[in-house]
């Protein structure tokens, strides 16, 4: 075997006081799969950007077939054979694929830019690689793992040598993250080396030659599959055994909410199409699906800022006329939006007035607002959420994600809501701060609150929901009880099987 | 060398900033006059001289900043709730012209009592209407208010010079496009006898407080600020985006009125094409001075007018262009802006 | 009706179409370039200024009228690298950053006229650009007085959008523009220097911007006053958002923009005495404002227009 494509020699970097990478040093050979293993700000990204030169590291070499490569210069990485595919994509969906594929491939002052060339190198990449894609199709116009074929295409035509993937099946099917890593193992057959960032465990047992498992920015361990167990990398990954909260037995209350062939429409679209469903104080309906399909209007429909266009809404026994968010607010719907930062809270606002933003009317009088109280409830939820790093009169912008999504909890559940919309309640957060949310939300459940948990998360579902529907182009599946699901059955549902399982049946 | 967000905002800094800011543009303009051959130090003495030297130049710098405080206002207040307001300028002129006609045709022989507060009523709305129109635009269309609002300015003061060259021409101009004179009734009282002062100031200040009031104390200050800072989170929370730019416009639109019902109420009696040096522009380098603060546009607008009224006199006595003033005030607000990015970030290598 | 007719089949209309036209394409593709970068420059305005000014006086001084423009281009750049340095290095907010150079811009020009031409009583003038004769199609008839009486400028503009239809729509440092003014952090990705294809599109647009106000003073008229720009600037950026940002729409756009502004000038006479003629001077304006509401919501933004971009911040 000839020497490593790659290696990266004690990287060290550091952002202000957070220690991002620290002494890691790592190769990869010819034709083999590598995964990085870790928990979000484990410093997998960061790693992997001083790789590709978005970031010059603090100390460190990077060496590509054995040559070193100057440090913050992605296009000296680009030349040198190492492809990066993001995880929130780089490319433009004004552009065509070709375009977005060709863009920063020739020198930038040639007179014309040879276009006919370029579509055919794409097209035999795509066929050698199975990748199959249009090159004149806007890329907008494509699905997400449409546009993930584009963004590794990207890579190839650039000449990788070397692929890096930055958790490539976040925003899959399961059904398209089975054929990804069947394209990626065949690339490797056909002599590419590939790394992949990833924090599941299934996938990195089912693809990887060899694991490498980062923590608190440091290197923890190296495996090779063979020798090595979920269990173990789990345990490595988070450092200690963190138990997340598993539901107990209940039994479910009154219907509190029920839709009945809910349909909403936004510009000019069906973004939820006749959706029934049913909800019980002291249950947690978990929604499943891959992100796009519907998940962000039926958040919005039951937090007020969506109304529906057809079907009804009964609420408590009564049928609701539009739903808007003071409604909401007053009714007793707790809500934690999908993404903090651009909905949950107002970062150059201080913590207290994004605790009583959504309730300005009893915190004030005369149109006047209540500051002390506001103060109050905010130091209340501070004391009761565990919320770090800040006091009611500090900007929001100074508190971790964890911390800030504590203060969304915190705002909902310190007075128990009649029922909770928790939207993605624990994307983006470590471990033990999941164990966290994940014990709120069980605690609600118990004390009677219905729970509608949307997620992209099958285990966080399996753990807290009692019963499961999927959601496939605004469409909802029947409920299925969380003791019949398995991975299987659940990976049906999110393809849209029941649809055809319906039909068979009518036939 | 790259920049990096600065956890927490030094306050000093935050207040050194605009004085920072003043003094770099006045150092920028200070090249500009050694170049055009005057004596530096003599002309920044004869700037200072000519706004604050004398009775007579205290309550002219006082006098032009009064209109300045309003139009500071108006763009500070906008601002805040993100909504581009650069139609100043177009709205000073409609408040004028609307007061100008509404006295002079109106309220012809009435007291004072009962007409001023209505022109002051009158003025304010006519501001209003024409910011609604960008407003309704963006809401509607998504049309960027920033071009919409400039246009605007080129129309309101067309409309302006149609007026006072047709129906409300004064026949006693001698030919010149000129409103007919407001009533004496309606014209405001002095502040100090023997000076253009009026109590145009005092309302003026009042009403920069009142704002600083409303937007730290009340739910609707609360809710502008939430919809300026991050509209999607504004409209989780259940701020009514759409009314709250509504009454953020009309708030706006009206104080810009407002200064130009003052101007003519309270210092020229008339309107002619040229009643406003730029006031509507100005304030909004009032407005950034202050860093959008309500009691800080007070203090910028005094700035701006010792600079306008300075300038003035200094370029007299040593043979410049007046034209420095208003170098030196668009200096000001680059090097306030260059100021204010400073307070929130730090030079890391 | 037959007045209407009259103008419309006059020669003189169709030549004045074209040179109205000319610095309202030459604003229009600046403003352009350097939006399809990601950058608006609202500048523009005294940028114009500041162009016809600087060209004016290089020629009052001495120069030939083509230095003039290029002194009026160089001028333009200066000014774009002060914006980009406030919009791009420092990304800050850009419709604040390019009202402060407007308001700079213009007002030093006027500055520096002041310095350096005294008040006098009637204002100095220059010889501007003579039409020029191409292969001797003016002596065409109605079409020769009508296209081919224009000045070198008017042609190299039209010229120029043409260029720049093609360098955006088939080069390879077009597809950069375009990918930095839709994703900066696709193009770094693809490493393309964001910054770099932000400064060079802002300057060069810049250079186009002084140039379009230059013709004002070298071509248009032959002498310099303050406030000639009249919102030029300001409905160019309005005439971008109507050809969607595409430059062979901008030429397009401007024409028939100056087809009504030359149509409302002829009107003037027609009506004059009816109609006051401040409504016709109205109409350019309001005709800008019902193009954005006609276009903004079909027109296709760049996705990253006004979002600064700072490496590794998302």
């Amino acid at each position: 075997m000839t020497g490593p494509v790659l290696e990266l020699d004690r990287i060290s970097k550091q952002f202000g006081d957070n220690l991002a990478n620290h002494d890691i040093s790592l190769n990869l050979a010819k034709g083999e799969i590598v995964a990085l293993l870790g928990e979000n700000g484990a410093g997998k990204t960061t790693l992997m950007s001083i790789l590709f030169g978005h970031y010059m590291p603090d100390s460190g070499k990077v060496t590509v077939m054995g040559r070193e490569l100057p440090p913050g210069k992605p296009r000296a990485a680009i030349r040198a054979g190492v492809g990066m595919v993001h995880q929130h994509f780089s490319l433009a969906p004004n552009l065509t694929v070709l375009e977005n594929v060709m863009t920063g491939t020739e020198s930038l002052w040639l007179p014309a830019s040879n276009a006919a060339a370029g579509r055919k190198k794409l097209l035999e990449i795509s066929e050698r690689f199975g990748l199959k894609v249009d090159p004149d199709a806007r890329l907008g116009d494509l699905s997400v793992g449409e546009q993930q074929r584009v963004e590794i295409l990207k890579a190839l035509y650039n000449d990788a040598r070397i692929l890096v993937l930055d958790e490539p099946t976040a925003v899959l099917t399961r059904i398209e993250a089975d054929k990804l890593f069947s394209t990626l193992k065949d690339m490797a057959r056909q002599g590419l080396s590939l790394i992949f960032i990833s924090h599941k465990l299934d996938e990195v047992m089912a693809t990887a030659d060899r694991i490498v498992v980062l923590r608190g920015g440091k290197l923890v361990a190296e495996r090779k599959r063979e020798e090595t167990s979920k269990a173990e990398l789990a345990e490595l990954m988070v450092g200690r055994a963190v138990k997340r909260p598993v539901r107990d037995a209940s039994t479910p209350g009154e219907v509190v909410l029920e839709a009945i062939g809910v349909t909403v429409r936004t510009g000019g679209v069906d973004r939820l199409k006749s959706v029934d469903f049913r909800l019980r104080a002291g249950e947690v309906l978990g929604i499943i699906g891959v992100s796009g399909n519907g998940q962000a209007t039926l958040a919005q429909l039951l937090s007020g800022t969506a109304q529906r266009s057809a079907g009804s809404l009964v609420l408590f026994g009564e049928e609701t006329a539009d739903l808007t968010v003071a409604d909401a607010v007053t009714s007793g719907i707790g809500r934690i939006p999908e993404d903090r930062n651009r909905e949950g809270v107002i970062g150059e606002m201080t913590i207290w007035e994004n605790a009583i933003l959504e309730r300005l009317s009893r915190f004030s009088r005369l149109g006047l607002v209540d500051r002390k109280a506001g103060v109050a409830f905010a130091a209340r939820i501070i004391q009761a959420f565990d919320v770090r790093g800040g006091s009611p009169t500090s900007r929001v912008r100074l508190l971790s994600g964890g911390n800030m999504q504590k203060l969304i909890l915190g705002r909902n559940l310190i007075e128990p809501p009649r029922i909770l919309l928790a939207a993605q309640p624990a994307r983006g957060l470590d471990e033990g701060a999941v164990a966290a949310v994940h014990q709120r939300i069980l605690e609600a459940r118990r004390a009677g609150t219905a729970i509608l948990l949307i997620s992209e998360d099958l285990d966080e579902v399996m753990a807290l929901a009692d019963r499961i529907q999927a959601i496939v182009g605004g469409r909802l599946s029947p409920s299925l009880d969380a003791e019949d699901a398995d991975a299987r059955s659940l990976g049906l549902m999110m393809a849209g099987e029941w649809e055809e399982r319906e039909v068979v049946d009518a036939v | 060398m790259r920049f990096e967000r600065r956890e927490h905002r030094p306050a000093a800094l935050v207040v050194a900033a605009p004085m920072i800011a003043v003094a770099a543009a006045l150092a920028v303009a200070g090249v500009l006059i050694a170049l055009a051959g005057a004596p530096v130090l003599e002309a920044y003495w004869k700037i200072l001289t000519s706004a604050f030297g004398s009775r007579l130049s205290v309550t002219e710098t006082l006098t032009r900043a009064s209109p300045l405080i309003l139009t500071g206002l108006a763009a500070a207040v906008a601002f805040r709730a993100r909504l581009w307001n650069i139609g100043g300028e177009g709205q000073f002129y409609l408040g004028a012209i609307a007061v100008a006609a509404a006295s002079a045709r109106l309220f012809d022989g009435w007291s004072s009592a009962a007409q001023i507060p209505l022109l002051f009523i009158i003025g304010a709305v006519a501001g209003m209407l024409l910011l609604l129109v960008p407003l309704w635009l963006r809401l509607r269309f998504s049309v960027d208010e920033v071009v919409t609002t400039l246009l605007l300015n080129f129309v309101s003061l067309l409309f302006v010079s149609m007026l006072i060259d047709g129906v409300l021409k004064d026949p006693l101009a001698f030919g010149w496009p000129q409103s007919e004179a407001v009533d004496a009734a309606a014209r405001l009282p002095k502040l100090l006898t023997r000076s253009r002062l009026h109590i145009g100031l005092v309302m003026a200040v009042a009403i920069a407080f009142a704002i600083h009031f409303v937007q730290s104390r009340t739910v609707f200050g609360v809710r502008s600020r939430a919809a300026g800072l991050n509209p999607t989170s504004a409209v989780f929370a259940g701020v009514p985006l759409g009314r709250t730019l509504v009454i953020v416009a009309m708030i706006s639109g009206g104080l810009a009125g407002l200064a130009g019902t003052i101007e003519v109420l309270g210092v020229k009696g008339y309107v002619t094409s040229d009643l406003s040096p730029g006031y509507g522009y100005s304030g909004i380098v009032v407005a950034m001075l202050a860093n959008l603060n309500p009691l800080g546009v007070v203090l910028a607008a005094l700035f701006t007018a010792a600079m306008f009224v300075g300038a003035d006199g200094m370029s007299r006595s040593v043979g410049i262009p007046t034209y420095i003033a208003d170098v030196t005030v668009a200096l000001s607000l680059l090097s306030m802006l260059i100021a204010v990015f400073f307070t929130q970030y730090r030079i890391r290598r | 009706m037959n007045a209407l007719i009259d103008i419309l089949a006059s020669a003189g209309l169709w030549a004045a179409v074209l040179r109205i036209a000319t610095p309202l394409i030459l604003g229009t593709l600046g403003a352009l370039l350097s939006e399809r970068s990601g950058v608006l420059n609202l500048g523009i305005e005294g940028i114009m200024t500041f162009g016809a000014m600087i060209g004016w006086l290089a020629v009052y001084n001495g120069a030939d009228l083509w230095t003039g423009l290029l002194i009026a281009a160089l001028g333009g750049a200066v000014f774009g690298f002060l914006h980009s340095v406030l919009t791009v290095t420092l990304g800050l907010s850009q419709h604040v950053s390019g009202l402060g150079v407007t308001l700079f811009a213009s007002s030093f020009a006027y500055y520096v006229f002041r310095l350096m031409v005294p008040v006098t009583g009637t204002p100095p003038t220059i010889e501007p650009f003579k039409p020029i004769d191409i292969l001797g199609l003016s002596s065409l008839p109605f079409l020769g007085p009508a296209f081919f009486t224009q000045t070198a400028p008017t042609y190299v503009a039209i010229v120029l959008a043409v260029v720049l239809a093609y360098l955006i729509s088939r080069t390879p440092i077009g597809l950069a523009i375009r990918m930095t003014g839709e994703n900066p952090h696709a193009a770094e990705a693809q490493g393309i220097n964001p910054m770099a294809i932000r400064y060079g599109a802002v300057i060069a647009g810049s250079a186009l911007m002084g140039v379009g106000g230059a013709f004002l003073t070298l071509s248009a008229f032959n002498s310099f006053f303050p406030t000639m720009v009249q919102g030029r600037g300001w409905i160019c950026i309005a005439l971008v958002v109507f050809a969607s940002w595409r430059p062979e729409r901008a030429l397009f756009g401007a024409l028939l923009f100056a087809f009504f502004d030359a149509f409302q000038l002829r009107l003037q006479t027609v009506l004059s005495g009816v109609v006051p003629y401040q409504i016709f001077l109205m109409i350019p304006y309001l005709l800008s404002i019902a193009a954005l509401a006609a276009m903004a919501r079909r027109a296709r933004v760049p996705q990253a227009l006004m979002q600064p971009y700072r490496r590794g911040e998302r």
